[in-house]
């Protein structure tokens, strides 16, 4: 196992442990992820909560912990997602060619076209009830998570073509095409096992990404909603408190930044492994 | 390059900007309520039958297309209807914020790419070396970290504990934009010192390099006059198709630090219900992104002349 690789993993590895196990160890260690507590707010760090109470006097340590759910549960379902929608679009424009290839490309690029961010602002305004979906606590977990996909899966898409186009041409693809495969399993059996690794690299590259755009989102307010504790709408409560306990806005900011490196050196230790031969020098 | 190709491209922009345009006002028509209803929300006096003369009059009770149309001949027209949230008319409003938004990004630009561009040459000349891997480090770290935490640890040191820097940031008072210049220079850096890294490596790999060394060149003259020309149209580009998000403002930041930009202008019109403006304002950043795609082409063309145009 590579060095490069074994060090985000463990760390990840302990995020999420920690993370899937907040609630058991809430009612361990009886503590308040989201019952106010107005006498025990803005308490110091101690042996009963190690990062002390928030502006509600709701225990930090657990918060985190439910956030680190949210954040790599997003990032985890939106990146794989958005990569199977990419490279689904990739493998018909690139293998289909012709009119296909043509009309999914300029869909590609009216996308690119648009300015992300303010793009998901006004998709993340939008009002859910005037499409008829009904709105409970967990929409707005579920809309960050198609929201991002819907708009993520360009970069998996145009990497997949290019690789198909690539891979089309080559001497296995023209013996299984003599040999009379039809063309659905020539791209499934031969061409997408050939540019499964470049896929893997990409998405988890872009688990890193979407992470920080989910918690740029919570932080705005229209991302994930409080109650449901996530690391950007933490940060929003502690920018209004940063004049009286700075300390506050340490926490969750740490917990993205760890985790988003760990994704990102994950990234790049899986892509001098699975898909040598790309960019890196 | 052709002027047929100038032409053609510039075509397929206007047509990609008017089949955008449909595509946001369905969209911003998702946005919560419409103007009427923040009218009845605002005033109770309001009857139920106002309600449907006011919706009448706006024409808020025609079909999609048929108000879609309208818009667009309106707009065509010079007329983008008037800004909700600040009661002017909405080019008006725009115009000042995407002037605030491009000297807040023009400096941190300039600023990124005097640190990048030396930076990533100096990584790319000693690869794997302890300096390249330090830089290395520093750029994964500067992707992961999340540049609206960036902009609170700075309040909370120089404005909260020092009390150094105000917190909120002005285009009319320099000392001001400090902080939220710091904060989208860091923010930024590590993705041009990225790129020029990879380039200037590529660069060095080629044979007129050799060429050059083997001729007796200095170092420097084969890095600056031979390699470096040659690794900036790739950067260039990125630089061209980063326009649309540097005109976009960085949202967060500006919110942050409460500066006028365009960034925190659509924030505060989606909150706000401000329908024209978010319209015009949406459209006018992917015109933005759009003109970035095409200049990135046009600079690449023109600074590799073998890269053909047809």
């Amino acid at each position: 196992m590579n060095r490069c690789l074994l060090a985000p993993l463990s760390i990840l590895g302990l995020l999420a442990g920690f993370s899937l196990s907040a609630g058991a160890l809430e009612s361990l260690l009886s503590l308040q992820s989201n019952t106010a507590d107005l006498a025990g707010h803005f308490l110091p760090p101690s042996p009963a909560h190690f990062f002390g109470t928030d502006e509600l006097g709701r225990d930090i340590f657990i918060r985190l912990l439910y956030g680190g759910r949210v954040s790599l549960g997003v990032g985890l379902t939106a990146a794989l997602a958005a990569s199977a929608i990419g490279t689904s679009v990739g493998l018909f424009a690139g293998y289909g060619g012709g009119r296909i290839d043509a009309l999914l490309m300029r869909l590609t690029d009216l996308l690119i076209a648009l300015p992300l961010l303010p793009l998901l602002i006004i998709l993340s305004a939008m009002d859910l009830s005037k499409l008829g979906i009904s709105v409970t606590t967990d929409t707005s977990l579920y809309k960050i998570i198609v929201l991002v996909s819907l708009t993520g899966w360009t970069t998996a898409a145009r990497l997949t073509r290019a690789r198909t186009l690539t891979l089309k041409q080559m001497d296995f693809v023209t013996a299984a095409r003599a040999l009379g495969v039809g063309p659905a399993r020539i791209v499934i059996r031969h061409i997408f096992p050939n540019l499964l690794n470049t896929v893997i690299v990409a998405t988890t590259l872009s688990i890193g990404n979407i992470i920080l755009v989910e918690s740029v989102l919570s932080f705005l307010g229209l991302g994930i909603q409080p109650p449901l504790p996530s690391w950007g709408n933490m940060l929003t409560n502690a920018e209004d408190n940063i004049w009286e306990h700075a300390l506050l806005t340490i926490y969750p900011g740490v917990m993205i930044f760890i985790t988003v490196l760990s994704f990102n050196f994950l990234g790049d230790g899986l892509q001098a492994v699975l898909d040598p031969k790309s960019q890196r020098n | 390059m052709s002027g047929g190709f100038l032409l053609h491209r510039l075509l397929q922009m206007l047509v990609t900007l008017l089949v955008m345009s449909f595509f946001v006002y369905v969209l911003i028509g998702l946005m919560p309520g419409d103007p009427v209803d923040l009218m009845l929300a605002g005033n109770p006096h309001i009857t139920p039958e106002d309600a449907i003369r006011l919706k009448a009059l706006y024409g808020l009770d025609q079909p999609l297309l048929t108000r879609y149309w309208r818009w667009l001949v309106t707009t065509l027209h010079g007329d983008a209807g008037y800004s909700r949230l600040y009661g002017l008319p909405v080019l008006d409003v725009l115009f000042p914020r995407l002037l605030n938004t491009a000297v807040l990004m023009g400096i941190s630009l300039l600023l990124t790419l005097g640190i990048a561009l030396p930076l990533g040459v100096y990584a790319a000349r000693r690869p794997q070396s302890f300096a390249d891997r330090a830089i290395n480090i520093f750029c994964l770290s500067g992707l992961s970290l999340p540049a609206f935490w960036m902009a609170l640890l700075l309040i909370s040191l120089f404005v909260v504990k020092l009390g150094w820097l105000p917190a909120s940031a002005s285009p009319d008072r320099p000392v001001s934009l400090v902080l939220p210049i710091l904060t989208i220079t860091i923010a930024n850096l590590a993705i041009y010192i990225r790129h020029m890294r990879s380039a200037m490596i590529e660069a060095l790999r080629a044979d007129h390099i050799k060429t050059a060394q083997a001729k007796g060149c200095s170092n420097s003259r084969v890095i600056w006059n031979h390699a470096f020309k040659n690794a900036l149209p790739p950067v260039v580009t990125i630089l061209m198709l980063d326009l649309g998000a540097l005109m976009s403002g960085a949202v967060t930041v500006e919110t942050i630090f409460a500066y006028p930009g365009m960034g925190k202008l659509m924030f505060d019109a989606v909150m706000g219900n401000d329908f024209n403006l978010a319209m015009v304002g949406f459209l006018l950043l992917t015109a933005f992104v759009m003109l970035g795609n095409f200049l990135a082409d046009i600079t690449y063309a023109l600074l590799d002349p073998r890269v053909k145009t047809a």
